[in-house]
């Protein structure tokens, strides 16, 4: 039984160190990417993965207890939080103008012209 | 007792990397020029000093600086620079030599008076051996309840805590006289000149993910600014940050939902009130232990003495501890929650009532 | 390095809280000069938590008789030392540090509140928050002022004449 729960501990623990690479190479993605869109995709991406790993391995680290349950908790807030938050950042991108340098987007940027997106869109790019 | 060394454990490791992350970023603000990109690295540079709050036992501050730097003061600030500009003037370099010359001597100086500081860490300092001590000692006699923050914060030092609500209540009203309290733009401006942005959100179809998932989280941010409140005397918490929190899901709504809705629901004449209500709900558990024959907010005589008596488990039937404490502190988190919440919802549409007359001018600077 | 680790978090603190300084004194726009204020206020806020630690010590809430984390966190100092710093059998960090400062925290947020809606209204007044253009402002506004002063004197001195 105690070896069990040893073995547990240490995937806990290699769960949150894969976590902490996770977000690392997340983070070298932001910094290398070229545009916006492929920038958010690096961050978001490895925003809620590295997260859940980390989650999920210290929830595995207490055991079955009430932290596990919270830690739980904080990782459906983030699972919520975090796509949205991208989603309202990449919408906000789009609709002020923001064209991808990646990829063949030249079908859909003629579905809609920039030219009629909001006036003040500064404003949304604070909204998440 | 031997002398105190310090020397490095993992806790002290996080705190130098923690630190020279803060360092980055307050280069990263010195040097730009954008006033958007300063405010949101401001917003990052209080979540890295929260995360180092953690690291150093304080989690209470954590929390406070957590929902009050990343959160509140980046919505203000945002509303600030929308009505101001979003970039500050470039400056000639010779225009910044002299205050660079005056903060290198203050810094100097007091990297010269730091080193008389006593040693991080040490638990025999001056600040940690004395009164630091008494509280940690004294709380579970005195005052009962597990979390030393909130009993040195409620009751120690309840009269201190009082003026801080005050202050608070007090920024409100500044606020509210200088800007309004936010009811004049919507109501009278003509439907071409509602703010925008909020219009457009209306409108668009686009939005859609962003207003489920709202709709969906607001409930629960405002669920858990409560469960924060009434936690506060067993773990990190409190009325401060559950007020903030509380004041957060009420600016989230009016971001995506537009303030008028917003308006609807908490109306500002409420906001007004229970600014109020929380300040006099505070004093007033001050007065009652006063006509009960104890202090300004002494708890112990919150209730009668022959009252007290004949509750269990108290001090004066045999337990451990006053049961007026324990409702002393849980009325005035209370009063603290009501004061700071519909102050930060005050200042909020104070904030938001301008950027429609503004965006009504239609000139920015 | 043992003094090293004891006085680096002060050196740090004390670089921020001049970096706070410098904004404030550098920059001539109003809402930066808030930023650098709240800067400056956040260091002051990390000086004084920086104080209230004490090594190998846990967040100042009272734990259980019976909690097994009780073990763990003793068992990671050495002995004499814990003796020396514990209070029944646990040492807590200082409290009072961080009451002062979640207070502060708060406080701070109102007070920049009411710096930003000045900012706000200077801007409304003046058309700008930048502090030169607004001194050049008052210097035309004052010019401008005293010029129709002496009109006024001179009309007057006029009709008495």
């Amino acid at each position: 039984m105690a070896d069990v729960l040893f073995w547990i501990d240490q995937l806990g623990m290699a769960l949150a160190l894969a976590g902490g690479i996770l977000s690392v190479i997340g983070s070298l993605g932001v910094l290398r990417f070229p545009d916006l869109y492929t920038r958010l995709h690096a961050a978001s991406i490895t925003d809620t993965g590295a997260a859940t790993l980390m989650l999920f391995g210290l929830a595995l680290m207490a055991g079955f207890s009430q932290e596990a349950l919270k830690l739980l908790i904080a990782w459906a807030f983030v699972m919520l939080t975090s796509p949205t938050a991208s989603h309202a950042l990449a919408n906000a991108a789009w609709s002020s103008g923001q064209k991808p340098k990646l990829g063949a987007f030249s079908l859909m940027s003629g579905k809609r012209e920039p030219a009629e997106a909001d006036t003040a869109s500064g404003e949304k790019g604070g909204a998440p | 007792m031997t002398e105190y060394a310090p020397h490095l454990d993992t806790n002290t490791i996080v705190n130098f990397g923690l630190l020279a992350m803060l360092l980055a970023v307050l280069v990263a603000i010195v040097r730009t020029r954008s006033l958007l990109a300063a405010v949101l690295l401001m917003g990052i540079y209080s979540l890295i000093s929260a995360v180092w709050f953690v690291v150093l036992d304080a989690a209470d501050v954590a929390f406070t600086e957590a929902v009050v730097g990343a959160g509140v003061s980046t919505a203000f600030l945002l509303g600030a620079i929308l009505l101001t500009r979003t970039e500050s003037l470039t400056k000639r370099w010779q225009d910044m030599v002299m205050p660079g010359l005056v903060c290198v001597g203050a810094g100097v100086l007091l990297f010269y008076a730091a080193l008389d500081l006593p040693l991080f860490g040490d638990p025999s300092a001056p600040a940690n051996a004395h009164v630091g001590r008494f509280y940690i000692e004294e709380t579970k006699n005195d005052v009962g309840v597990p979390n030393i923050v909130t009993a040195v914060l409620a009751s120690y030092r309840g009269f201190d805590t009082l003026g801080e609500t005050i202050v608070v209540f007090a920024g409100g009203i500044g606020v509210a006289l200088m800007l309004g309290f936010g009811e004049r733009s919507m109501g009278d401006l003509p439907p071409a000149l509602r703010s925008p942005v909020m219009e457009a959100l209306a409108e668009s179809d686009h939005h859609v993910v962003l207003r489920s998932v709202a709709k969906l989280l607001i409930p629960i941010i405002a669920l858990y600014a409560f469960y924060v409140q009434f936690h506060g005397e067993v773990g990190a918490g409190g009325g401060f940050q559950a007020g903030v929190i509380f004041a957060v899901a009420v600016i989230l709504h009016a971001l995506i939902f537009g303030l008028a809705d917003t308006m609807d629901a908490i109306p500002p004449e409420l906001a007004r009130a229970f600014a109020a209500l929380g300040v006099l709900l505070y004093s007033g558990v001050g007065v009652i232990n006063m006509i009960n024959g104890g202090n300004f907010l002494d708890y112990d005589h919150l209730f009668p003495l022959a009252f007290e008596a004949g509750l269990p488990g108290s001090h004066l039937s045999g337990g451990y501890h006053h049961w007026g404490q324990h409702f002393g502190i849980i009325i005035i988190e209370l009063g603290v929650l009501f004061t700071v919440a519909a102050t930060m919802i005050a200042m909020f549409y104070a904030f938001a009532g301008r950027a429609a007359d503004v965006v009504g001018e239609g000139a920015r600077g | 390095m043992s003094s090293f680790v004891g006085y680096a978090n002060y050196f740090a603190v004390i670089i921020l809280m001049m970096g706070g300084l410098y904004v404030i004194f550098s920059t001539s726009n109003l809402i930066k000069r808030m930023i650098g204020l709240s800067i400056l206020q956040t260091s002051v806020g990390l000086f004084y938590i920086t104080t209230s630690k004490v090594f190998g010590g846990t967040v100042p809430i009272l734990i259980d008789e019976d909690d097994p984390a009780r073990a763990e966190l003793a068992s990671r100092l050495d002995p004499a030392y814990f003796e020396s710093a514990a209070y029944d059998g646990v040492v807590y960090s200082n409290p009072l540090p961080h009451v002062l400062i979640l207070t502060a925290i708060v406080v701070g947020v109102a007070t920049l509140a009411v710096g930003l809606a000045i900012a706000v209204r200077v801007r409304e007044a003046y058309g700008t928050v930048e502090r030169e253009e607004i001194e050049r402002k008052d210097r035309i506004r004052h010019a401008h002022e005293s010029y129709e002063d002496e009109l006024d004197e001179t009309e007057a001195s006029e009709a008495d004449a």
